[in-house]
């Protein structure tokens, strides 16, 4: 299995990771050997065998809708980056309706 | 006897019978860290002032004759991956360097009301990824028997402060190992619980399914100890389970007569060390001598387990970790337009440089994202982020995550299948000892081998637990694991407890810890 | 332009609807949802997406969701999962949203819509699925500051939404709007939703295209477009009839068939009046869905069905029929009652039952309570006449106390007093006229009114109509129709 440069590119934005060239080289190798080991599974017939997705065979867990303590927007705010005591900044997200 | 010699349980009877205070007993483990993390690094946040404070209350509360917690002046030393609301938690990255949880994790939350005084934060791979603990963005763990060697990871600070009588008792979490190689490979017993048996509630997840939060010590009856206190329903973890806990430590004495301890012959297949299959078959021989009866058993798709868990672990990574975007919280890169030396910088750090110009991303904060992103993660991180979007991406999620989650269902049949013929699975932990800082970091698929006897538990969320059963000619623990069905922790514990009363492994110290070493920030 | 039978294509519409459940907390933490918070104060860990934060579900958001997906007469899967949808957008903390993927607690639902002036015929509306998921926040953008920063409030992220998903039913947007109001009723009147668009807690987005018929028989189909921004139910009306012409003037000068391009997504500009097309996004949209870990399986069985379904009150559509066959009032009449919501309804069938006659009751209600209502405002439970002292007054009426005409002056007498019918009665001095009284009364009027006795003598009843007038003047409180009848009655007597 291998996989190209160009997949990486795709799979790095997807991801939210800037590469540098030589990252994507590396990765692009690295990826291609990772997932050459992972592919042993398709010796395995499976076809038969549910997806696990999870260990616990337990269900119907819900809270009562009953209001808790939120925090004060002090300490919500006391790890953000960038705000102005309201609010979170970021930057600019386009405009969405093309409308601006 | 010093205090930071003392085990877990002698200290919280010592500290309720006033032999010994709260204070002086936190003094004393704040001394051996300062006299030793710089060599071993184990810690990344020490909090003297406010482990020395809480132990004051508990004297005092004490002096008044007011109650005192179930594990009263008893230090415990954190996994950083763990939230704090009074000391940063970093997962050993920089991307959450300057990060402060305004909530303590419900592990946390009931550690200090059983009065333990939290000490400090310990390193870690970045976010747990990593088995050698050299992936941490605040340098490497060394184990303290050598070190030149690594800790194993990713809980390679919570091993290794308990191995170096940093701390008496640490929490670590492990989603593929995470606590029981580190604890094998520094001497150490450490127990990765049932899934869902500890609160994952503060616990920084790296991969939902697999991750659970449990003690590494000097004993089984320490573990034992803080199960009691950590174990439980928490009603804020919708994964928790509900059913009660046993008083673990009053059960520990129970003989292992008619036990059946289960042995896979395929674990001593080649690639197994010699020493380290000799120390494993000497401690079946010491549970048959306790009373136990060992049996050849099958886990037919154990093979299958690195492949089946490196792709579920990076696909939940991908989407756990998809948080971590500067917008919120954690590190964000400078504007371009806002500073002039950013290259310069970045290339000290050897991060990657984006290849694009300005204008090549889609708007500014999609630039934020990825920029912050690539400067906040380390390699490992990346690797894994990039490997779990790839198997969840259209046109693969088939191939790879499906195909895993099929296979997981197979090794959680294997388990269920082996625990009809027997109570307990045992084997190695590792398939060698400590190795060398530096020996797999070039090469990620023999790093993610060393998962190879561990992952499986996980994968089925069964607990295991890992014990020093023997040393190599040149003095690295060997390390043993057992297995149990799903909240077997009572047995674990048990097994390992009687163990320990036959054998005197655990009881071994590292010789000499250089006090200023060669690993300095 | 509208899609009338003359047009010469079909209007294909499908709707997809978010409604924020009416719950007190979150989805999954127990921060509040209540509307107009300043920002960032009604958030938690889990709802800031921080490290180590979890999330259980509000026992009470499923059970709403649920309630809504029976009176959408879907089918409730037995068991049902929650999935990541992974994206990245900063009103999104988590960089996922937790929504539902393959197995939606519920599918393959109807709910018909019926016009009872015949603007159209009666239409049966498939749901693809309703499904439960959680609110992202909101971004302000402030253009006007030059920062170039948005702004972002996580008050809202977090909060329970239910995911209504139409088949492509709908045939015009009046009907697409007339189905949307119904669907509106039908959730207010469960409880589901308060369904305010103003505060966000109903939001749809449309898809549309045309099927063109061809000269050689095929029919020919236009790329779908999916329209969003669109602010109240007149705006989607206003958008589908817009983005009809605008596919159809398109067709003509491109002969573009839907497959020839990736779906379009337009929004509407309301101040325009038209829709504009947005941004493709990068990476099309590979959300890269899977299991939600932090969650477990929800299953749902028949006694929990049967439990939701008998808590359930009476649905919009069952009403309308319900209040014909009790009240024997028309499907007109039960319409308008019906689609002014629960409460008044509740009025109007206290009023019936007092007065024992379901019409009578129904005009007052149309004719009188809702116009009331219309000019003051408020709500029918503030209302300051009761339906029994409504029915009191109705009651006086048909006693022959005193006219309709007097009547209402009675009511609007009530309204702003407050005060009951016989007080205002008692206070205007208006009190029935006893048999005596009106004897004289009509003897004086025939003494007085030669010409009129002649003319009703000579055949012309009608002209006893001029009595009445002075009758009024001499006594505002008479009953015209009884002092027609005896006046009448008294020059009959004459021979």
């Amino acid at each position: 299995m291998t996989i190209s440069r160009q997949d990486v590119a795709k799979v790095g934005l997807l991801a939210r990771l800037a590469l540098s060239e030589a990252e994507l080289d590396t990765m692009t190798t690295e990826l291609s050997n990772i997932v050459g080991f992972v592919s042993l599974l398709a010796e395995l017939d499976t076809s038969h065998v549910e997806p696990l997705a999870h260990p616990l065979d337990t269900h119907n867990v819900f809270r009562d809708d009953i209001p808790l303590p939120s925090l004060t927007t002090a300490e919500a705010l006391q790890s953000a980056p960038r705000h102005d005591g309201e609010c979170f900044l970021v930057p600019a997200v386009l405009n969405e309706s093309g409308a601006a | 006897m010093q205090p930071a010699e003392l085990t877990a349980i002698d200290i919280v009877t010592a500290v309720r019978q006033g032999d010994l205070t709260a204070v002086q007993c936190t003094l004393a483990f704040l001394q051996r860290i300062e006299a030793h993390n710089g060599s071993i690094n184990a810690f990344l946040h020490v909090d003297a002032a406010g482990a020395l404070a809480t132990a004051e209350r508990i004297d005092k509360r004490r002096s008044q004759g007011l109650p005192i917690g179930p594990l009263a002046g008893l230090p415990v030393a954190v996994k950083d991956a763990i939230c704090t609301a009074d000391q940063p938690t970093t997962c050993a990255s920089k991307m959450l360097a300057h990060f402060r949880p305004p909530y303590d994790a419900e592990v946390v939350a009931r550690l200090r009301a059983a009065d333990a005084v939290i000490v400090g934060k310990t390193n870690m791979d970045e976010f747990a990824m990593g088995g050698s603990n050299e992936n941490s963005a605040f340098g490497p763990v060394r184990n303290p028997w050598d070190v030149t060697r690594a800790p194993g990871g990713s809980s390679g600070g919570s091993a290794a402060c308990v191995a170096a009588d940093m701390a008496p008792v640490a929490i670590g979490s492990d989603t593929g190992g995470s606590i029981r190689q580190p604890a094998g490979l520094c001497g150490i017993t450490g127990l990765k619980p049932t899934y869902g048996r500890v609160s994952r509630r503060g616990l920084v997840a790296f991969a939902s399914s697999l991750d659970q939060i449990g003690p590494m010590a000097r004993s089984a009856a320490d573990c034992a100890l803080i199960m009691e206190t950590i174990a439980g329903h928490d009603p804020g973890d919708a994964t928790s389970l509900t059913g009660g806990v046993p008083r673990y430590s009053t059960q520990l004495d129970q003989p292992l007569a008619g036990v059946r301890i289960g042995r896979v012959p395929e674990h001593f297949a080649a690639g197994l060390d010699p020493e380290v299959a000799r120390g494993v078959e000497e401690a079946f021989a010491v549970f048959k001598a306790a009373g136990a009866t060992v049996h050849d058993i099958q886990l037919p798709h154990a093979k299958y387990g690195v492949p089946t868990y490196y792709l579920i672990a990076p696909c939940e990574a991908s989407s756990n970790l998809a948080r971590y975007d500067g917008a919120h919280y954690g590190h964000r890169a400078t504007r371009r337009d806002e500073e002039g030396h950013r290259a310069t910088r970045r290339d000290e750090e050897g991060h990657g440089t984006a290849p694009h110009t300005p204008g090549a991303f889609e708007s500014p904060l999609v630039e934020m994202y990825c920029r912050s992103r690539a400067e906040g993660f380390g390699p490992e991180v990346k690797r894994r982020i990039m490997l779990g979007t790839y198997a969840l991406s259209a046109g693969y999620y088939d191939a790879y995550y499906a195909k895993a989650l099929r296979v997981r269902r197979l090794i959680r049949q294997d388990y269920l299948n082996a625990f009809e013929q027997v109570d307990l699975i045992g084997g190695p932990v590792s398939a060698t000892a400590a190795f060398k800082l530096g020996e797999k970091t070039n090469d990620p698929l023999a790093m993610y081998l060393v998962d190879l006897y561990t992952v499986t538990a996980n994968l089925a969320g069964v607990g295991g637990i890992s014990f020093p059963c023997g040393f190599t000619k040149s003095g690295l623990p060997i390390g043993f694991q057992l297995q149990a069905p799903a909240l077997g922790e009572g047995l674990l514990l048990r097994a390992t407890d009687r163990f320990q009363h036959l054998t005197a492994w655990h009881q071994r110290r590292p010789k000499s810890i250089p006090s200023a070493g060669p690993a300095g920030r | 332009m509208n899609a009338s039978p003359t047009a010469p294509f079909t209007t294909i519409i499908g709707l997809e609807v978010h409604v924020q459940l009416q719950t007190r907390t979150k989805l999954f933490c127990g921060c509040s949802t209540q509307f107009g918070a300043p920002p960032n104060t009604q958030v938690c860990p889990t709802c800031l997406g921080l490290p180590g934060s979890l999330p259980v579900m509000n026992r009470q958001a499923f059970a709403l969701a649920l309630r809504a997906a029976l009176a959408l007469n879907c089918t409730i899967a037995p068991t049902t999962k929650w999935d990541r949808k992974n994206y990245f957008y900063p009103d999104l903390p988590k960089g996922y949203q937790i929504s539902q993927f393959d197995l939606p607690f519920s599918s393959a639902g109807h709910l018909e819509v019926v016009d009872p002036k015949g603007a159209f015929a009666p239409r049966d509306v498939g749901i693809i699925r309703v499904h439960l998921e959680e609110d992202a926040g909101k971004s302000m953008h402030d253009e006007a500051a030059g920062t170039g920063d948005t702004r972002i409030d996580l008050n809202r992220a977090g909060t329970p939404l239910c995911e209504i998903v139409t088949q492509p039913d709908l045939r015009s947007p009046q009907e697409a709007r007339a189905w949307l109001n119904e669907l509106k009723l039908l959730l207010v009147y469960l409880g589901v939703s308060d369904c305010n668009m103003q505060e966000g807690s109903l939001r749809v987005d449309a898809n549309i295209n045309l099927h063109i018929p061809q000269p050689d028989g095929r029919i020919a189909k236009t790329p779908i477009v999916e329209i969003k921004n669109m602010n109240s139910f007149r705006s989607v009306e206003r958008a589908l009839v817009y983005e009809t012409a605008r596919q159809y003037q398109e067709w003509q000068e491109t002969k573009a068939e839907m497959g020839s391009k990736p779906k379009q997504t337009r929004g509407w500009d309301e101040p325009a009046g038209i829709t504009r097309g947005q941004r493709a996004k990068e990476e099309s949209s590979d959300y890269r869905y899977f299991p939600e870990p932090d969650l477990v399986l929800v299953t749902v069985d028949a006694a929990q069905l049967a439990a939701v379904q008998s808590g359930m009150t009476e649905p919009p559509t069952e009403l309308r029929k319900a209040l014909e066959s009790r009240w024997k009032i028309s499907a007109y009449d039960s319409d308008v009652l019906v689609n002014q919501g629960r409460e008044l309804v509740g009025y109007f069938e206290e009023l019936a039952g007092a007065i024992g006659e379901g019409k009578v009751a129904s005009n007052w209600m149309q004719q009188d309570v809702l116009r009331t209502l219309n000019e003051r405002g408020g709500t029918i439970d503030a209302f300051p006449v009761t339906p029994a002292g409504l029915a009191d007054l109705i009651r006086r009426v048909t006693a022959g106390d005193f006219d309709t005409s007097r009547a209402r002056e009675i009511f609007a007498e009530m309204v702003t007093s407050g005060r009951s019918a016989a007080d205002v009665v008692a206070t205007l001095g208006i009190s029935a006229v006893d048999d005596d009284e009106l004897l004289t009364l009509c003897h004086e009027l025939l003494a007085a009114n030669p010409k009129i006795v002649a003319d009703v003598r000579g055949g012309k009843e009608q002209a006893a109509a001029g009595l009445i007038g002075q009758a009024k003047k001499k006594n505002a409180n008479v009953n015209p129709g009884k002092v027609r009848e005896k006046c009448l009655e008294l020059i009959r007597a004459m021979g």
